[in-house]
């Protein structure tokens, strides 16, 4: 069954008509065309599908297009600001942090979503004091990372270039 | 396949009475996965997402116990950011969940309803001795957590009916949660366990992880713990344990799995992991209670 839906996608604002079985992932891919978020699992495990859904972080493959009618959807694309890199984006080419860069879209979303959770006093496992700020060490961005995995292990240079653009 | 998208809550009660067989879908971390794998096959998903009333949590009473009601679909990363002091064991074990993005979306009601031997939300709702809404258009009921897993992935939920919210008391003392397994978002619990201290009524409260068909508690440890404390006033004026009851209290948990060989861990194995996590879990609780703590929030590495 085809439902009509409208998805505000990296700021424009997109109608079409889907199946009620088709994800999130597919249609933006399929449908609209935007192929930042990429396929690894369908199941949650991998993040390269990690898209900012009003707002937050979240895996594409796990939610329903027909669920998420009116929402906002930001993806790796759309963080730029027309030609200039977002300052995780730019971290990450300066400290090489990937090498196939089929995992770099999801890192991206999630490091700027979770960077963001971070500023709203979040705590992670590996919190230590939760009435204290984050001090956002290498365990901290580890942990907080986790949901995103990277075959090519690009990892070392993930945590440093998330590092520097946090500061 | 029919996608139903009730706004309040009354509709979907209506809707789930009209369609019966209709698969609820909150955060959509358990159902999406069975579906993109074809899994199950569903006619009709009944979407709760929209549903601002399950999204909220209140304090309240309940026969005269300060007590936190949960809203089915309060996501995992509001319980951490909103009851870590409150429900130090549920948010610790919340900690736990998949993944930040898995936390972010995934909700106790459908990890709930779910019902699945290793959910990491049940042992310490366990433990604190939470209860669960149920609700319908025939009227709403709430029974024990304990009552609710009838086996592995089975509930007393009635075709009809959908998880409103989890009672849970407030914490008046310290609790703990523990888990065997590496932890990312591969991962599924070898084993866990919940411990609550109870002071003011002088109990104590257990909650097993993917020990048994169902999540359960290890009564008989409970009893003996909540007896050696009283006895030898411990509650009043606390002293460290000896090791004979930690000792005996791990025996007792260990004593309460019925765990089974599988492809993470034998049924040997968790057995006695949950003899060290009791004791451990255990050792940490006390150490807080006796140093003053009230109530506990720290997360510590099995
Ligand atoms: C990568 C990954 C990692 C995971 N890691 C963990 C983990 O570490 N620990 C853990 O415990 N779980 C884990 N899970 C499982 C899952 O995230 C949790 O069980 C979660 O709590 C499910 O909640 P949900 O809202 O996403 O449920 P959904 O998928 O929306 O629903 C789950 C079930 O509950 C039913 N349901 C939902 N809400 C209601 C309601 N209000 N009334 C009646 N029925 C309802 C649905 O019909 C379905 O049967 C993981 C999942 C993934 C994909
Ligand atoms: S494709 Fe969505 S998490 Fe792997
Ligand atoms: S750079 Fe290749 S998967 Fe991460």
């Amino acid at each position: 069954m085809d439902s009509e839906i409208t998805l505000w996608v990296d700021g424009r604002r997109e109608t079409l008509s889907v199946d009620t079985r088709t994800t999130l992932l597919d249609a933006l891919r399929e449908r609209l065309g935007v192929t930042s978020p990429k396929k690894g699992c369908d199941h949650g495990q991998c993040g390269a599908c990690t898209v900012l859904l009003d707002g937050r972080r979240a895996t594409s493959c796990l939610t329903f297009a027909v669920a998420n009618d009116e929402s906002e959807v930001v993806t790796a694309e759309g963080l730029a600001e027309g030609d200039e890199p977002h300052p995780v984006q730019r971290a990450l080419l300066e400290n090489d942090g990937f090498q196939c860069g089929y995992c770099t879209p999801g890192q991206v979303c999630s490091a700027v979503g979770m960077l963001d959770e971070v500023k709203s006093g979040w705590p992670s496992y590996v919190t230590e004091d939760l009435d204290e700020s984050v001090e956002l060490d290498e365990d901290e961005i580890r942990e907080r990372m986790s949901g995103n995995l990277c075959r090519c292990g690009a990892y070392a240079n993930i945590v440093t270039a998330i590092r520097e653009a946090a500061e | 396949m029919d996608f139903l998208r009730p706004a309040g809550w009354s509709e979907a009660l209506e809707a789930k009475a009209n369609h019966p067989d209709a698969t609820p879908i909150a955060g959509g971390t358990d159902v999406m996965v069975e579906l993109n794998f074809d899994h199950r096959r569903p006619e009709t998903l009944l979407d709760l997402t929209r549903i601002e009333q399950l999204r909220e949590w209140s304090r309240t009473e309940r026969n005269g116990v300060p007590t936190v009601r949960i809203g089915a679909a309060v996501p995992y990363a509001r319980l951490i950011e909103e009851l870590g002091t409150t429900l130090p064991g549920l948010a610790m074990a919340a900690r736990t969940v998949g993944s930040p993005q898995i936390r972010n979306r995934g909700t106790l009601g459908g990890n709930l309803a779910s019902a699945s031997p290793a959910g990491d939300g049940h042992p310490p709702l366990l433990a604190s001795n939470a209860e669960i809404e149920l609700e319908s258009v025939r009227g709403s009921r709430t029974l024990p957590l304990a009552d609710f897993f009838t086996g592995v992935k089975r509930t007393d939920m009635a075709p009809d009916e959908l998880i409103a919210a989890v009672h849970v008391p407030e914490g008046t003392g310290p609790q703990q949660f523990s888990k065997i397994g590496t932890r990312n978002a591969m991962v599924i619990a070898v084993c866990t366990f919940a411990v609550a201290l109870h002071p003011r009524r002088r109990g104590v409260g257990t909650g097993l992880g993917s020990a048994a068909p169902t999540p359960r508690s290890a009564t008989e440890a409970e009893e003996f713990l909540a007896g050696a404390l009283a006895e030898d006033g411990q509650w009043d004026d606390p002293r460290p344990l000896p090791a004979s009851v930690t000792e005996r209290f791990g025996e007792l948990v260990a004593r309460a799995a019925a765990p089974i060989d599988d492809v993470r861990g034998t049924a040997g194995y968790r057995t006695h992991a949950l003899h060290v996590l009791a004791r451990r879990t255990l050792s940490w609780a006390w150490d807080e209670y006796r140093s003053g703590t009230e109530l506990s929030g720290r997360q510590r590495c099995a």
